[in-house]
């Protein structure tokens, strides 16, 4: 078990980390009270409206995923690349056959009306 | 390209076949032809079809006894007779989804090929000799699964069997998961000879049982066995009628595939341990799934309740663990496949009540109205109630023989009694079809749909001459068992 004892000495550290910080800031801070510090945080500027009855498109969720489909087609690009020479025609063959799935992927997005904003 | 990679493409060809054939399906299910139900529903049988010839050409031009891919995958009987399962299923899915998809105006295009999807991950898992192979084709196979089960999106009660089944799936997968990971911690490795090996000298730790039961808890949820069955009954009633037909007997039988082979391959070693783990979830299964499907009024709840007493009977097999107990097993998912999708493909037929209402009071008077039909349904259920001289007879038979043999004796006392109690049920609704008078103008009618009969006509054809000549199937599954059996990797 001594092996364990670094984990747990992580552990405790990364726990109390974030609570000492909380208590000392919390110690020697001001503490004036502002109801602009109530508000949300938006990257600095003025809130635009309550979170909840904002309503956004369903098609930022498509492109979302659409996104991440493709990019990680991008990672797997990358190393496929860089041992191009060693995985010769075999990789090739590979990396043509799993492109060509995402192709097929991207096709049925587009023909289904997923890239159209109306 | 070498000699290995093409040995290992051979092996890997039905796959390949069928994955081509589900791409192939989703392209043209888009566009202008979106509403092709009949064109659609061919193109996926040929599919599969072509799955078929290319699992008889991979069999025969690889070297028997061979793994493929670094040990990730083999081609053994046991896996090819799944396969087999798998297609059978698969192929009687679109037969039978055929005309539901059309009445209900849902797209087929995406539907069966999401079939074909799940599909190719069963077969993943039926070859799968590392867990790591293993968890892939179970992963494919349940994302798939998941989204059809919410494919009718106009429909409340298919939402929540989605949501439901995903993340109780996700949870389970997650667990089985969990104990993989500590079976690699203990035994070093995931491939299931080595983990066999590696058993024959390690210490029975705390660590290693808690992978081991983690790992059983895992298959005992996806095989739909008490207590990790909530998820079922609300899922088969909310899904689309031929998935719920689809989910009971294909996924199921993946899960016993996997079940059989890390269980009686990798980890035969803790069979001491495992025993009374499953052994327990058997009888709870066998009594709690009888005992709850008695109270149901809704036909596919009681159908989802009917499925989870059946998984409870097949379990005694691989309790068994012999050569004989493997044979039983493989031999009751046949004929658990064909009854089970010969029921739901009666209550696809006869659906009356909008999506999913019908109750077993709405077939009063059917044998008066629609004799034949009354006639069908009546044969699948003595099948699944194990009447002789149907199938399901000698499904359980061989099941019982196979686990009295090992011992288990009590647990087949359970496994009897709760089969008479089953047959209240089963015999609840021939009683309504034949003894009950309808009401003029109500109750369920047999709706054009000659795709769905035509499914049921070849189950029917398998119950027959399954319950009246077993012996060629029994055979099939006694020469897989036998070929790996007990010894499998």
């Amino acid at each position: 078990m001594a092996e364990y004892i670094p984990i747990l000495v992580f552990t405790a550290v990364a726990f109390s980390f974030p609570i000492i910080t909380i208590l000392i800031s919390k110690a020697i801070r001001a503490g004036r009270f502002d109801p602009v510090k109530a508000e949300p945080y938006e990257c600095g500027i003025v809130p635009a409206s309550e979170a909840f009855d904002t309503r956004f498109s369903i098609r930022y969720y498509l492109i979302a995923v659409l996104f991440v489909v493709f990019d990680v087609e991008t990672v797997f690009l990358y190393p496929w690349a860089v041992m191009f020479k060693k995985l010769e025609l075999f990789g090739f063959i590979e990396m043509l056959v799993f492109l060509g799935i995402l192709v097929a992927a991207y096709i049925y997005a587009w023909r289904r009306g997923a890239l159209k904003w109306v | 390209m070498n000699m290995d990679l093409r040995a290992d493409l051979l092996a890997l060809l039905p796959e390949l076949t069928l994955t081509a054939g589900a791409l192939v399906v989703l392209l043209a299910g888009v566009g202008g032809g979106g509403r092709r139900h009949g064109g659609l529903a061919v193109t996926a049988l040929a599919s599969v079809g072509l799955t078929a010839i290319a699992l008889k050409i991979a069999v025969d031009v690889s070297e028997a006894g061979r793994l493929f891919f670094s040990g990730m995958f083999v081609l053994d009987p046991f896996a090819v007779f799944f396969k087999v399962l798998f297609l059978l299923t698969a192929a009687l899915a679109p037969l039978l989804s055929r005309d539901y998809l059309e009445r209900h105006d849902y797209r087929p295009g995406e539907y069966h090929s999401l079939v074909l999807f799940a599909t190719v991950g069963m077969m993943v898992m039926a070859s799968g000799t590392n867990l790591a192979s293993i968890y892939v084709g179970l992963e494919l196979m349940a994302l798939s699964t998941y989204v059809l089960a919410g494919y009718f999106r106009r429909e409340v009660k298919s939402h929540e069997a989605a949501s439901k089944y995903f993340v109780l799936g996700a949870l389970s997968s997650g667990v089985l998961v969990y104990g993989l990971s500590l079976l690699f911690g203990e035994l070093g490795s995931l491939d299931l000879a080595a983990m066999a090996a590696a058993l024959g000298g390690a210490e029975r730790t705390p660590t290693l049982l808690t992978g081991m039961a983690l790992l059983a808890c895992g298959f005992l949820f996806k095989v739909a066995a008490v207590p990790f069955h909530m998820w079922t009954p609300d899922v088969y009633e909310g899904a689309p009628t031929p998935i719920t037909a689809f989910l009971s007997v294909g996924p199921k039988a993946a899960a016993f595939a996997i079940f059989l082979r890390v269980f009686l391959g990798g980890l035969e070693g803790l069979t001491p341990y495992w025993v009374w783990l499953v052994g327990g979830s058997a009888a709870l299964t066998m009594i709690w799934g009888n005992l709850a499907a008695l109270t149901q009024d809704n036909v596919k709840r009681m159908l989802a309740y009917s499925s989870i007493a059946h998984a409870g009977y097949a379990l005694l097999g691989l309790l068994a663990g012999s050569e004989l107990g493997v044979q039983s097993v493989l031999f009751y998912m046949l004929v658990y496949l064909v009854s089970n999708l010969g029921a739901f493909g009666f209550v696809i037929l006869l659906e009356s009540r909008g999506y999913a209402g019908e109750t077993v009071a709405d077939y009063a008077g059917l044998a008066r109205r629609q004799p034949l039909a009354a006639f069908g349904m009546l044969v699948f259920l003595l099948s699944l109630g194990g009447i002789p001289p149907t199938a399901g007879f000698m499904g359980k038979l061989y099941v019982f023989a196979a686990a009295v043999n090992a011992g288990f004796v009590w647990l087949v006392v359970v496994a009897v009694v709760m089969s008479a109690v089953s047959l209240y049920y089963y015999l609840r609704i021939a009683m309504q079809m034949y003894l009950r008078e309808g009401q003029e103008g109500e109750g369920a009618e047999v709706l054009a749909a000659p795709w769905t009969a035509r499914a049921i006509g070849v189950c029917g054809v398998f119950v027959g001459i399954i319950g009246v000549y077993p012996a060629p199937f029994a055979a099939a599954a006694r020469t897989t068992a036998a070929l790996i059996g007990v010894t499998l990797p």
